[in-house]
């Protein structure tokens, strides 16, 4: 039973994990006590360091908020909150996954369909792919401003310019991924389909697509951890409205770094469930093809 | 009257890829430069429709300016430009860079030796590194101030993980057999390291490096928009945005897709030259 447990994973984590709480709360000891200190002394009260470490975890606006602090502003700005109120979390966090999910929707039907023709068409390989990969070398997410006031400067404002940032992100991965996949199939298995008259069409979706599936999956996995990360960029610019980006520029401009902090981790439970959510659906589809691993 | 050339234009320089992609060269060298011109013809192309798109259309350059016109301010700010690639890049991106990527491969040595800490760390690498990290910008900006050290902080937590992540597994890459091979040498745990699994694990340590050329920049640039002194990439674009100077801001864009370029293609030289027994290295020669 315990030998099972040392050699599992469950164990050594929440052991990284408490470590990693516990360096924080030190961390946020020794950060915020400087400004708590400079306090007494202009109060000219006595004080001990229980005290102090009491008050540096519990300040308005500390350097670095305890994680209790974070915990509590998240609970209050999710479920104490009304979802439509401006101040809730969970409204902010739909309007970034909606952007999030467009985008990473366009990135993948359009990612495919490039792959699709580029596999399928060796001018489009030879012509497309080496630019395909240097577009990913251009900081995009440094861009993304630009796209924002543009789109808007045209009239289009709201979800799309954020998506389309998303896309731009998130279809890389895909086409990358897909060209691999739909190359996968072995030169015996071509020849397999072409001893059946199979045509082009046929060979596509009997071999090519069904072996393309594990790749299309670890992918996804990536686009949609990135497309988050497009809409979030994407929704500094305009002005900071709604979105966790807002939250997160806002709480920059006004100290708030409980707002910041809860804010990112909000964040990153939707990139963790985002990611967990592809990855659920990567293992049902590769059992119903008898692929699971 | 536009459109039609335009057409013709992209079809022509179609069929002209179709036919190069088609024909067989007899000398190496020939298909070589044959697949250096394909995409150099469609890249010409794409540019070439976007002047003649702009300027025929006459598109407001607050939208998309022409290309000649971002070249002539490129031209005519390279002193600006400098400055702001000497800020960004030289300062927050190498430094942070460097930094990040050294502290997660020392790290990674270290969680090696202890197989509870890997099993610990590697889910946890997996899962910070799909986080989105660049937002932990303001919070670097508040702690380090509007210089370049703050934005560097921010290089420094994109790269660490990623490149944890691939160095543990690299070190892992080396077989059983290998590792026995080094037994029966009585070499010791520093030989193993160094003439064994580091080699081996360059190809994974290499392609961390490649993600993180570009996530390097990426986070330079975006924490800049959370503050910065009055010089920088980023700052340059943010402001440069607010006033609809549209063709200042690509000279800046084309800048930072150069800089992103050219600091991946260095890597992959000496990916080659490090890697070179590797077969994705030998079938790249090969043909």
């Amino acid at each position: 039973m315990t030998r099972a447990l040392t050699e599992g994973r469950t164990i050594p984590i929440l052991t990284v994990v408490a470590a990693l709480v516990v360096i924080w709360y030190a961390f946020a000891v020794w950060l915020n006590s400087p400004w708590q200190i400079d306090r007494y002394e202009k109060a000219e009260v006595e004080w001990t360091t229980g005290q102090l470490i009491n008050d540096t975890l519990n300040q308005e606006r500390p350097v670095l908020p305890a994680a209790h602090q974070v915990a509590v502003e998240i609970w209050k700005t999710t479920v104490q909150k009304k979802i439509t109120s401006k101040r809730s979390l969970v409204f902010h966090g739909w309007i970034t996954l909606s952007a999030t999910l467009l985008g990473f929707a366009i990135g993948t039907v359009l990612g495919v369909a490039l792959a699709v023709f580029i596999v399928h068409n060796r001018a489009m390989d030879k012509s497309m792919m080496p630019w395909i990969i240097a577009s990913q070398t251009v900081p995009i997410l440094a861009i993304a401003p630009m796209i924002i006031v543009v789109l808007n400067a045209i009239g289009l404002s709201g979800l799309l310019p954020k998506a389309l940032i998303s896309t731009y992100l998130s279809f890389f991965p895909v086409v990358v991924g897909m060209v691999k996949g739909l190359r996968s199939p072995q030169a015996h298995e071509l020849d397999l389909m072409h001893t059946y008259n199979a045509s082009r069409a046929q060979t596509f979706w009997k071999l090519r697509w069904p072996s393309s599936m594990p790749y299309l999956f670890t992918s996804l996995k990536v686009a949609v951890a990135i497309s988050l990360v497009g809409a979030i960029v994407g929704e500094l610019p305009t002005g900071a409205v709604a979105g966790l980006g807002a939250r997160l520029l806002t709480g920059s401009y006004y100290g708030q770094t409980i707002q910041i902090w809860s804010a990112l981790f909000v964040a990153a439970a939707l990139a963790a469930c985002l990611v967990m959510i592809v990855g659920a659906a990567d293992r049902i589809v590769m059992r119903r093809m008898g692929l699971a691993r | 009257m536009m459109l039609p050339a335009v057409i013709a234009l992209w079809f022509a320089a179609w069929a002209l890829n179709e036919w190069l992609v088609r024909r067989r060269f007899a000398s190496p060298a020939l298909a070589r430069v044959r697949d250096l011109a394909v995409p150099v013809i469609f890249g010409a192309t794409l540019l070439m429709l976007w002047e003649a798109v702009t300027r025929g259309f006459d598109v407001p350059t607050v939208l998309l300016p022409p290309p000649s016109m971002i070249w002539e301010r490129i031209v005519n700010s390279v002193p600006i430009l400098w400055a702001d690639f000497q800020q960004t890049f030289l300062k927050a991106v190498l430094s942070g860079y460097v930094l990040g990527c050294g502290s997660a491969f020392l790290v990674a040595i270290a969680i090696d030796r202890s197989p509870f800490l890997q099993r610990g760390l590697l889910p946890l690498g997996n899962f910070v590194s799909a986080l989105p990290i660049i937002g932990i910008a303001p919070i670097m900006v508040m702690w380090f101030g509007f210089d370049w050290p703050s934005k560097a902080a921010v290089v420094i937590v994109m790269t660490f993980f990623p490149m944890l992540v691939n160095t543990v597994s690299g070190l892992a890459a080396s077989s059983h057999m290998e590792r026995d091979l080094m037994r029966t040498y009585a070499s010791s745990y520093w030989q193993t390291l160094f003439k064994l699994r580091l080699p081996a694990a360059a190809p994974f340590i290499f392609n961390a490096l490649k993600i993180n050329s570009t996530l390097a920049l990426i986070g330079a640039i975006v924490a800049e928009f959370f503050g910065t002194p009055i010089v920088g990439m980023g700052f340059r674009i943010s402001t440069e945005v607010g006033r609809l100077a549209v063709d200042m801001v690509w000279a800046e864009i084309a800048v930072a897709a150069l800089a992103g370029s050219a600091f991946y293609g260095v890597i992959v030289l000496i990916e080659r030259a490090v890697t070179f027994w590797h077969p994705s290295v030998r079938s790249a020669r090969a043909t």
